[in-house]
């Protein structure tokens, strides 16, 4: 199967997001977000094309909603900032040249709205995949919420994956459904902690 | 596991293997579920050397993250050294000069085969023969002291920087490598007609140990495990990074799929990498070996960045996601053993314990870079 292809059939996935990326400057040649239900269905294509895997991972993105809100916010505030200025600006043109001031605009009675919650972040887990006769480096993104984050195992297709989802598991805590021995790898045997958490210290 | 276990006889034991014995080459440790002599289940047991340098990437700034890359496989620690340097400059765009790069070629190579000369004689420890490691130390002894005239140290180095190395070769180094190369393409031979054609060792490793192609692409296998396994693989010629293009080697590839397929890459490796640097020490340019403008303060633009070397024990990768601060927001490393192992509790199957040995022997792990 060749990248077009790949491509094409990942691309067709229901909600898959497909992005092909710059390997000289990033190392990466596609880059797939995809919800959890789709997952298994990827990794098969890549399976059927003759891939092999190299890591399964996972990155907290914690505070990145409260973050996103922020920004609102700020360009909002920015928004607003500017309008004010641009109307002071004409009142004072307009005084200089004499003319009649322009109507004072009502002040704006408009309430602030009370920021909103920002919903639960993500725990997103990422796939990488590669070939062995030439180099296409494909990445897998799906993303679950941190208070329930669970996606589907892959073990049954690659056996590579029950290392690599029991190590994801003592990182992140992120559950692969399917799995069926995710006891801590790397992590002491009692571990109910998961240090690649953003909000975990030690 | 248990299912296994009991269509097993009923006569089946749980062995212990490690975490302290010198058959697993540092702390791993192996659960086994034996039927007499032989192997029903193998489950290696990881952590025991965890340190977690995935979090430590992420509390300190990338530059302070550099002496952390030499910590994890401590045999190839150039290699983990070079892969972080080269994300860092892929990340942030930064240019390296040719001495820096063929420099760091250089000793690259050297540190492939010091890992390699001690895989053979720590390999040919395990299966019962005990002079040629002192061979192999001998000649590894010479790699580490031209390294250390160089970088400083002798095992866990930190001599590359972004953008270059930490400070130039002299001639007398550049003398070395080649009095090194003559000397280890003489001793070449005697180890082939000591060890390789040695009938207890050729009994010990053929047709023993079976990895195929298939079973190294759905673990993720890489190196001289899939190379043995007839995958013509290697991130030098296959995703191509420094100035490795402009050289000519071989990548050995056996199809044997066997402990002794794997014996021989290593083998044949050692002569290639002997060839790159010649060509190397041939060729190295005059200039400067830092970049003029390297950033004091790295801070990569937002995204995700990869990149990947071969060490000696197959494809290194790093997988890094900047939030475009001086401080990495994910740094995943993807060992090469790590996935070499994997394979070892299908492997393992059905084998006898001294077998299994080999096996794990022919596998060449490092465990700190495994548990990370």
């Amino acid at each position: 199967m060749d990248a077009d292809t790949l491509k094409q059939k990942l691309a067709a996935l229901p909600s898959a997001a497909v992005q092909e990326l710059d390997h000289a400057r990033r190392g990466f040649s596609l880059d797939v977000s995809l919800p959890p239900a789709q997952l298994v269905a990827a990794v098969t294509i890549l399976d059927e094309a003759g891939y092999f895997i190299e890591t399964i991972t996972g990155v907290d993105w914690l505070g990145e909603n409260a973050a996103r809100i922020k920004e609102a916010q700020a360009a909002a505030a920015a928004k607003k900032a500017a309008a004010a200025k641009k109307a002071a600006e004409a009142r004072k043109a307009a005084e200089e040249a004499g003319e009649p001031l322009p109507e004072e605009a009502a002040p704006e009675v408009e309430e602030e709205a009370p920021a909103p919650e920002p919903a639960v972040d993500d725990l997103e887990a990422i796939y990488d995949f590669n070939r062995y006769d030439r180099c296409h480096r494909v990445t897998l993104r799906t993303r679950a919420p941190r208070d329930k984050p669970s996606v589907p195992s892959i073990v049954h297709i690659y056996q590579a994956a029950h290392w690599h989802e029991r190590e994801t598991h003592d990182f992140f805590g992120i559950k692969f459904e399917g799995h069926g021995y995710l006891v801590p790898l790397l992590l002491p045997e009692d571990a109910d902690y998961h240090p690649l958490r953003k909000d975990y210290s030690a | 596991m248990t299912a296994i276990a009991q269509s097993a006889s009923s006569e089946t034991f749980v062995l212990n293997l490690g975490p302290q014995h010198p058959a697993t080459h540092g702390v791993l440790r192996v659960k086994l579920v034996m039927d007499g002599e032989y192997i029903v289940e193998a489950e290696p047991v990881l952590g025991y050397i965890h340190r977690m340098h995935e979090k430590m990437g992420e509390n300190r700034t990338w530059a302070q993250f550099l002496p952390n890359t030499g910590r994890m496989d401590y045999l190839h620690a150039l290699a983990y050294n070079h892969n972080y340097v080269c994300l860092v400059e892929r990340a942030a765009s930064i240019e390296v000069p040719e001495r820096a790069e063929y420099i760091r070629v250089i000793t690259n190579e050297l540190n492939r085969i010091s890992s390699h000369l001690l895989w053979f004689g720590a390999f040919v420890l395990d299966l019962g023969g005990f002079s040629p490691l002192l061979y192999a130390f001998d000649d590894r002894e010479q790699i580490l002291d031209l390294l250390e005239s160089v970088t400083g140290s002798r095992l866990t180095y930190c001599y590359f920087r972004f953008g270059g190395v930490y400070n130039d070769v002299d001639q007398d180094f550049l003398d070395g490598c080649k009095a090194f190369v003559a000397r280890l393409r003489e001793r070449m031979p005697m180890y082939h007609n000591l060890v390789t054609k040695n009938i207890i060792l050729m009994k010990r490793l053929q047709d023993i140990g079976f990895i195929d192609a298939e079973m190294c692409r759905k673990y993720g296998a890489t190196g001289p495990v899939a190379r043995g396994a007839g995958i013509d693989f290697d991130v030098r010629r296959h995703e191509p990074y420094s100035v490795y293009p402009r050289f000519d080697f071989d990548i050995p590839v056996y199809p044997g799929c066997d402990s002794m397929a794997r014996y021989m890459v290593r083998m044949d490796e050692m002569e290639q990498s002997m060839r790159i640097i010649e060509q190397a020490v041939g060729a190295i340019p005059e200039g400067p070996v830092m970049a003029a403008k390297a950033p004091k303060i790295i801070k990569p633009p937002k995204g995700d960045y990869y990149h990947a070397v071969e060490t000696a024990r197959g494809s290194f990768g790093i997988r890094a996601v900047s939030d475009g601060t001086n401080t990495p927001y994910r740094m995943k490393l993807r060992t090469p053993s790590f996935s070499n192992l994997v394979t070892f509790g299908e492997a393992a199957k059905g084998m006898l314990l001294p077998d299994a040995l080999a096996l794990m022997g022919s596998l060449d792990l490092v465990i700190p870079e495994i548990d990370r």
